[in-house]
């Protein structure tokens, strides 16, 4: 058989670069940095400058408050409250979602999307419109001395309404991607279905639960839109974080205001640093396959 | 009986997967299940593992009825396509699986668990492997630890969908061999779904041939394969070339040639027929040796491990013919592209009627 021929005579052309020309490249890295800059480093900034624009003991006076205080209370229950509660939801929803063929499934699927179209005015008022006092629900629930909306179950449902899709988001995909092949063969090795679902579905998804379980939490505490019209702003009752720095903003109290805001700010650079150590994790432990 | 199943019938939609099958399996046989992409052998297989339910029909396992059972109840090892392994556990906690979910009181002790363990592993030889994850494994490796996860549990039946189809060939052959001796030791009634005729042959005790959810044809790897009860099997099993045309007075067109029909259609007046001819069934020679022999023009040489595939354009023939030969058959007749050859056919199969593949 002939030997293929290799040919020595042309070595193989490198280019130097195939990528757009210098100018661009530059014109687009500053663009971004212009962008990032204005939008946000430069108003992170100045909420710390306007935070501790007048010192640190009026920065700490403004968050020992006691107003203050009940605000972070209270933010703190709800989020404790929304969070695992939509950790079930959200596996419970993925689960059925990826596992089992039912009718409207795929409705279903779409309309989990809603809370994040909808503006969240409009979440709040759905709930007033459905559980208010002028409501039957809501008479009849006042009747037994539950009292849901201007107080804090109000706040709570809304939140949860707001922040449901993030923890089913991030597992459907994952659970998708990973299929019922695992499922099955603990299936045919004896196990039960919870037996299941701790030994081999909730190990497999768990990276992708922390992950939805930070953003749900950060949202919980940031959400100010839905909260705002079932809460009634009443101080150190029905007050949560964000609604507090909005109360003092308008009553021209900037300090403090911006004050309890850098809170806000520290907990979301908290997240955003969490969230990317933990998606370098989740990378690397994504190749176990 | 190992397996008994009766009457199956399982519709997706529109879709019959599986159309009134019955089947029984002795104890102890390793059974391939052949046929064609969708022609319903991996539903079968999934349905008597109790992941799909049969629409009708009983299954009966070691002459238990089976057929309501949960998958968990019913007992059977089933060995995935793609493994199936757990992928946050290691290769013991693996084979483990099955044995730490037994109830409370039927659980071996943990000494006990390791040593069934270690020895499922040693049979399988990934008792190495013990600490490793799935994905540090090789695909022969993962398909032997799922074998052995598989057996853990003392399955009364052991089930595998294309055990081999993810492997490449090499490791195939190895693995397709060695699984053949492994249930020669261990006897476990074994059911695996195939759509390679060549590990259906060289594996199986038995060959059940399935097409459009029906038993084409069951038996031996030499009764299916030397006596193929219709043209689909004969077709499925192996390359074959095939010549379209009628049967009339005892004898066969076969393009402008005629052949003596076989004996048991020499009776037929007139009807389709479909004549097949394996390649390796068509001898080829230098000088007519025979007034029958057709003359033939090589258009194609190929490689083919150690016999050589020929394409031959036929005089009178509409299509040309796929020949085997030796390799030391070719040198000697000293073959080439554009060699005049005489072609001898020395067996044919015919089937009358229209019968679709």
């Amino acid at each position: 058989m002939p030997q293929p021929e290799i040919s020595q005579s042309h070595p193989p052309v490198v280019k130097k670069r195939i990528s757009d020309p210098l100018s661009v490249q530059v014109l687009l890295v500053g663009l971004t940095y212009l962008f990032f800059i204005g939008f946000i480093f430069l108003p992170l900034g100045l909420v710390f400058s306007q935070a501790f624009g007048k010192g640190w003991s009026v920065y700490l006076e403004a968050i020992r408050e006691p107003y203050a205080i009940e605000a972070v209370k209270l933010t703190l229950l709800t989020v404790a409250i929304v969070v695992p509660v939509n950790a079930v939801f959200g596996v419970a929803a993925a689960w059925a979602i990826t596992k089992f063929n039912f009718p409207g499934k795929s409705t279903l699927k779409s309309l989990l999307d809603l809370p994040f179209a909808v503006s969240p005015v409009i979440a709040g008022l759905i709930f007033v419109l459905l559980v208010g006092s002028r409501t039957p629900f809501g008479s009849w629930l006042g009747e037994h001395g539950i009292k849901i909306i201007f107080s804090t179950p109000g706040i709570i449902i809304a939140t949860i309404f707001v922040t449901f899709p993030f923890i089913a988001r991030e597992l459907i995909p994952l659970m998708e991607s990973q299929g019922r092949d695992e499922e099955e063969a603990a299936l045919t090795l004896g196990a039960k279905g919870w037996q299941i679902f701790w030994t081999v579905t909730l190990p497999n998804i768990r990276w992708g639960l922390l992950y939805g379980t930070i953003l749900c939490g950060a949202r919980s505490i940031g959400e100010f839109g839905a909260v705002s019209v079932v809460s009634g702003h009443i101080r150190g009752q029905t007050n949560t974080v964000p609604l507090h720095v909005e109360i003092l903003y308008s009553e021209y109290n900037f300090t403090a205001s911006f004050a309890v805001a850098s809170l806000l700010v520290f907990l979301a650079l908290l997240t955003v640093v969490v969230k990317s150590t933990m998606e370098k994790h989740f990378q690397k432990n994504s190749f176990h396959h | 009986m190992g397996i008994e199943l009766q009457n199956i019938n399982k519709q997706f939609g529109e879709y019959k997967a599986i159309d009134n099958l019955s089947l029984n399996i002795a104890s102890g046989e390793l059974i391939a299940l052949l046929g064609p992409s969708g022609c319903g052998k991996t539903t079968l297989l999934r349905i008597i593992a109790g992941l799909e339910l049969a629409d009708s029909g009983k299954i009966l396992l070691e002459n238990k009825d089976t057929t309501n059972l949960p998958p968990r109840k019913k007992n059977v090892g089933f060995v995935f396509q793609h493994y199936a392994l757990f992928r946050r556990l290691t290769v013991f906690e693996n084979v483990a699986f099955g044995l730490k979910v037994l109830p409370f009181r039927e659980r071996p002790s943990r000494s006990e668990i390791r040593d069934r363990v270690a020895h499922l592993l040693k049979l399988v030889q990934m008792d190495w492997a013990l600490t490793r994850y799935p994905s540090q494994l090789s695909g022969g490796q993962r398909q032997r630890v799922a074998l052995a996860r598989a057996l853990a549990v003392n399955p009364r039946v052991l089930l595998l969908d294309e055990p081999f189809s993810a492997l490449d060939a090499k490791v195939r052959q190895e693995l397709r061999r060695w699984l053949r001796k492994l249930h020669d030791e261990i006897h476990v009634t074994s059911i695996f779904v195939t759509h390679d005729q060549e590990e259906a042959l060289e594996l199986a005790d038995k060959i059940v041939v399935i097409n459009k959810g029906r038993i084409e044809q069951q038996g031996t790897p030499q009764e299916v394969y030397d006596h193929p009860a219709n043209a689909f099997v004969y077709n499925f099993l192996g390359n074959v070339n095939v010549f379209h045309g009628r049967i009339h007075n005892g004898k066969v067109s076969l393009g402008a040639h005629q052949l003596d029909a076989p004996d048991d259609l020499k009776n037929v007046e007139e009807k389709p027929s479909q004549t097949f001819v394996r390649p390796h069934e068509i001898g080829i020679s230098r000088i007519r040796s025979n007034d029958k022999d057709l003359e033939g023009t090589i258009r194609e040489v190929r490689l083919q491990g150690g016999q050589i595939g020929l394409n031959i354009e036929c005089q009178g023939l509409d299509n040309p013919i796929e020949a085997e030969v030796p390799r030391e058959l070719f040198v000697n007749l000293q073959l080439a592209k554009g060699v005049q050859v005489f072609v001898t056919i020395n067996r044919v199969r015919v089937f009358t009627g229209d019968y679709e593949i």
